[in-house]
């Protein structure tokens, strides 16, 4: 494996995704909740003329909430044809990491392991490799 | 038919353009097996359009051509050049003859035959093109094309292109505003904007087909239906000019369709009871669109046999759609609604045509799906008609949106019946177990707190909340409480992601020209959610909430044109309408109101007409078969009244009293009302009847009893025709003898003296009828 990824940290921890899936990174100023909605979805918001779904990573992750204070910033990712904005704390970088993800030996929080895909390595640092989809699957179906 | 050939002109042309190469291909190599299939599909394809543009000559030519293609794909032949160049020749003349179409002339006659004959395994040779043919290719210059192909998909990406530039705008728009004015700036801005929703719109244009080509299938379909099911059917259609989004054609290409089958199928009858019926043999239907703001409208309507609404009710009964109670609560419409429950055919039996009972439910749904609404009206014996209104882009829906906390929402607007203040004078809303319900118009309609269900906070103070009565398409009505009531707007909806329909409420997500997302509520999703049950099945549980209530009757309560309160069945009123006073006569002894190219008995008033304007407000009251119209001043109120009632002592135009709160209230008996209107529309061969025309009592008292009777009223003096009967005044001798058959004398006191023996006290109704059907019975 020899591909583009994308570094952002989400609650403090720096993860990669793969930037295959990533459409772009916004700055996301407004976002109109969803009543009812599962906890992971932040609620709505606008890309030019089309509507993002908003995903709490930190809810995705079960770790509490997103900050939503200013502006934030989101991965774009489009997922069964429906776009979905991931939030992070900040994207940090693109990097082209190779070698393929190692597999998982240590013992992750439950929400963590859901989405992770497995470990790679990127300046000398170990990066938990997450899979978008099971963010925007959220805690639930990550956990299943 | 102009527009296909110019499709097949534009289809030809393009793929000869190719063809060019692999012709070139093929000459210098007759056994390139890609090359010859390209070149006999090309043929293949011109013969079969040919065939149904009804162009002999050239199909003539293309069959030549793909017979001898098919045998050198078959191996029965080896292409050699003779061949070749005779398939060429074919496919020149193919192309001239098409361009001589496109240019509306006509192709120089003969020739055909030589190319054709070269085809055969012989010695003739292909001729050169005719010189008549090469001097128009040169005198005519090719018409430039007029038409292209594109995939819908870069449509769509055009147009979401212009809907980013839309709200571009609208941001910069915004902070104009914001920087204040500078005059040049906002000139060039709104050209700027102008030119954006210029494009905008002929973008949207791209999308829209005209109805035509849905409409082309049915006389096909119309023609081997009726010829299956033995009827005689004329279809007419029209408005095929009508454009709407190609998507939204395909959806409602089956709701039509079958609409359409259903009316040949169960609506119109066989010629033998359409002549039993005094009906022309041949069933007529009418197919026709129109455009109406944002919407289309497509009418289907036949002269076939109509709904029987109260078979209907019948039916859902047995099935058991709908409790005992509710059915009696149900007006004509509602009845008639049923026809759009799941499980619930009208046909005496299932047929092959129109399938079982899994109709109009679907068509329904259908036509909900995408925004659009179905009206049914239908008048027994006379026919049905079935009204489609659909949104004209698929996208684009019309949508109420209103205010709870501080979010914004959206609900289709074809689900809205109305909206009322809970804290309006007709509005009351009481709590009944932890479940609010609304009484409007003594009506009850549970209702939904938004806020509550969605788990926001209401910015409503409570009480002061607004009601939003929506229909689900899956019947249950209910009223939806939100802070405020914000517009009406046509949205650009678009489907959510999996995680946001997983709550069950929303139809989808919108982006209006403020940029900020918003969400569409789905009424039926919100009714589930809700607990809300559709009428049939909540009103047990609302009776065993309320043990004491009673069983009411939708009533109107209008003020008559004589001032007093009556009140009427509601289920009996089929409209309310201002008819214009000119409409309304006295003829044919009594008032009339000709109406949509009816004549229809009138009541209620009898000479001073309550006349505003030059408008009169009539009741239209419809029993099934006979319609009638009943004047009123005013309409009061709906209410839900029990159904006993004080009965008055004689029937006449009022059965009793009752009370409505504290005042007394006639009811009108419609059972008598319309025994009169029945009794008016007897066969005109009813005998007559021969009054003293000079005595005014006769004239205005005397002849409405002899009329309903039975009698046609004649006057004394009038001569001609022989009576049946003539009433005299006991008192005062006739002028001269009446040619009658029998004589009825009345007197004017109530004591028979020597002088009236034999006489009718002429107030004795009973007495006089009697008399009156005896000498009926005598003749």
């Amino acid at each position: 494996m020899d591909d583009l990824k994308l570094i952002a940290r989400i609650a403090g921890q720096e993860v990669a995704l793969s930037a295959d899936a990533v459409e772009s990174v916004v700055e996301i100023e407004a976002i109109t909740p969803v009543p009812l909605a599962a906890t992971h979805i932040a609620g709505l918001a606008a890309l030019r003329s089309r509507v993002l779904t908003i995903v709490d990573s930190y809810a995705a992750l079960d770790l509490g909430r997103s900050p939503r204070d200013g502006v934030i910033q989101a991965i774009v990712v489009t997922i069964d044809n429906h776009l979905y904005g991931l939030l992070v704390d900040e994207v940090v970088d693109v990097a082209a990491i190779t070698g393929d993800p190692q597999p998982l030996h240590v013992g992750l929080a439950r929400g963590w392991a859901g989405a992770a895909l497995g470990l790679v390595e990127h300046q000398d640092r170990a990066l938990l490799l997450l899979d978008p989809a099971r963010i925007v699957a959220g805690p639930l179906a990550a956990a299943a | 038919m102009e527009e296909l050939l110019g499709e097949f002109i534009a289809e030809t042309r393009e793929t000869l353009e190719p063809l060019a190469g692999e012709i070139v291909a093929w000459e210098a190599d007759p056994s390139d097996r890609a090359r010859l299939d390209s070149i006999f599909r090309f043929v293949h394809t011109v013969k079969g359009s040919c065939g149904f543009l009804d162009l002999p000559r050239l199909e003539k030519l293309s069959h030549a051509a793909e017979s001898v293609l098919a045998e050198v794909r078959s191996g029965d032949r080896t292409p050699d050049r003779k061949l070749v160049n005779a398939v060429l020749a074919i496919i020149d003349r193919i192309g001239e003859y098409v361009e001589a179409l496109a240019a509306g002339e006509t192709y120089p006659e003969g020739g055909d035959d030589a190319l054709i004959l070269a085809l055969e395994d012989n010695e003739i040779v292909a001729p050169e093109p005719t010189p008549a043919a090469v001097a128009q290719q040169q005198s005519a210059p090719r018409a430039p094309a007029r038409s292209i192909r594109l995939p819908v998909e870069l449509l769509d990406r055009m147009m979401a292109g212009v809907s980013d530039m839309v709200l571009a705008r609208n941001e910069l728009s915004r902070r104009l505003r914001e920087r204040g004015g500078d005059a040049i700036v906002d000139t060039a801005f709104e050209r700027l904007s102008a030119c954006v929703a210029e494009m905008r719109e002929s973008i949207t244009r791209t999308r829209m087909q005209r109805i035509d080509g849905l409409f082309s299938a049915l006389p096909r379909m119309v023609r081997d239906l009726s010829a299956e099911l033995h009827k005689q059917i004329h279809l007419i259609i029209d408005g095929g000019d009508v454009e709407l989004d190609r998507e939204m054609i395909e959806m409602i290409r089956d709701p039509l369709t079958h609409i359409v089958r259903n009316s040949i199928d169960h609506g119109i009858e066989g010629a033998a009871d359409r002549a039993a019926s005094g009906k022309p043999a041949i069933g007529t239907l009418r197919v026709d669109a129109r455009q109406s703001g944002n919407q289309i409208l497509i009418e289907i309507a036949d002269d076939g046999r109509g709904i029987d609404d109260e078979k209907l009710l019948a039916k859902a009964l047995a099935a058991g759609l709908v409790t005992r109670e509710r059915a009696q609560r149900m007006d004509r419409q509602e009845r008639l609604e049923l026809i759009f429950a799941a499980g619930l055919s009208t046909a005496q039996a299932v047929t092959a045509i129109s399938g079982r009972g899994v109709g109009m439910d679907v068509v329904r749904a259908n036509v909900e799906r995408i925004g659009g609404t179905v009206e049914i009206d239908t008048n027994l014996g006379r026919g049905t008609r079935l009204t489609l209104r659909v949104p004209m882009t698929l996208t684009i829906i019309p949508a109420l949106t209103f205010a709870v906390g501080s979010e914004l929402f959206a609900i289709p607007r074809g689900a809205v019946d109305e909206i009322v203040r809970s804290y309006g004078g007709s509005v009351e809303v009481e709590t009944v177990g932890s479940a609010p319900v609304a009484r409007i118009r003594g009506e009850r309609v549970p209702v939904v707190e938004l806020a509550r269900l969605l788990g926001v906070e209401g910015h409503a103070p409570a009480g002061r909340t607004i009601l939003v009565v929506v229909r689900a398409s899956s019947g249950e009505r209910y009223a939806l409480s939100v802070d405020s009531v914000q517009d009406h707007e046509e949205l650009v909806v678009k489907p959510a992601a999996p995680a946001i329909m997983a709550t069950g409420v929303y139809a989808g997500t919108t982006l209006p020209d403020n940029g900020r997302p918003m969400l569409l509520i789905d009424p039926a999703g919100v009714a589930q959610v809700a607990g809300v049950r559709a009428p049939d099945a909540a009103i047990p549980a609302k009776a065993e909430a309320e043990e004491a209530r009673v069983e009411t009757v939708p009533t109107l309560l209008f003020r008559a044109c004589d001032q007093a309160v009556r009140a009427i069945r509601l289920s009996l009123v089929e409209r309310i309408e201002d008819v214009a006073a000119s409409a309304i006569a006295r003829v044919g002894g009594r008032l009339r109101l000709s109406h949509d190219g009816r004549i229809l008995p009138l009541f209620g008033c009898d000479a001073a007409m309550p006349d505003k304007d030059g408008r009169v407000r009539v009741l239209l009251l419809g029993d099934g078969t006979t319609e009638i119209a009943y004047a009123i001043a005013e309409v009061i109120d709906i209410h839900a009244l029990a159904p006993d009632f004080l009965p008055t002592a004689e029937p006449g135009p009022v059965a009793g009293v009752m009370l409505v709160g504290d005042i007394q209230v006639e009811l009108v008996d419609c059972f008598w009302l319309f025994g009169q209107a029945g009794a008016a529309a007897r066969p005109p061969e009813r005998p007559l009847c021969v009054l003293d025309g000079s005595d005014p009592w006769m004239r205005d008292i005397l002849r409405p009893i002899v009329e309903q009777a039975g009698y046609r009223v004649g006057w004394s003096g009038e001569g001609g025709e022989a009576a049946a009967v003539a009433i005299l005044s006991a008192e005062t001798a006739p002028a001269a003898p009446l040619p009658a058959a029998s004589v009825i004398r009345l007197r004017a006191t109530a004591d028979e003296t020597a002088a009236s023996a034999g006489s009718i006290y002429r107030y004795d109704r009973h007495g006089l009828i009697a008399a009156l059907a005896a000498a009926q019975g005598r003749r």
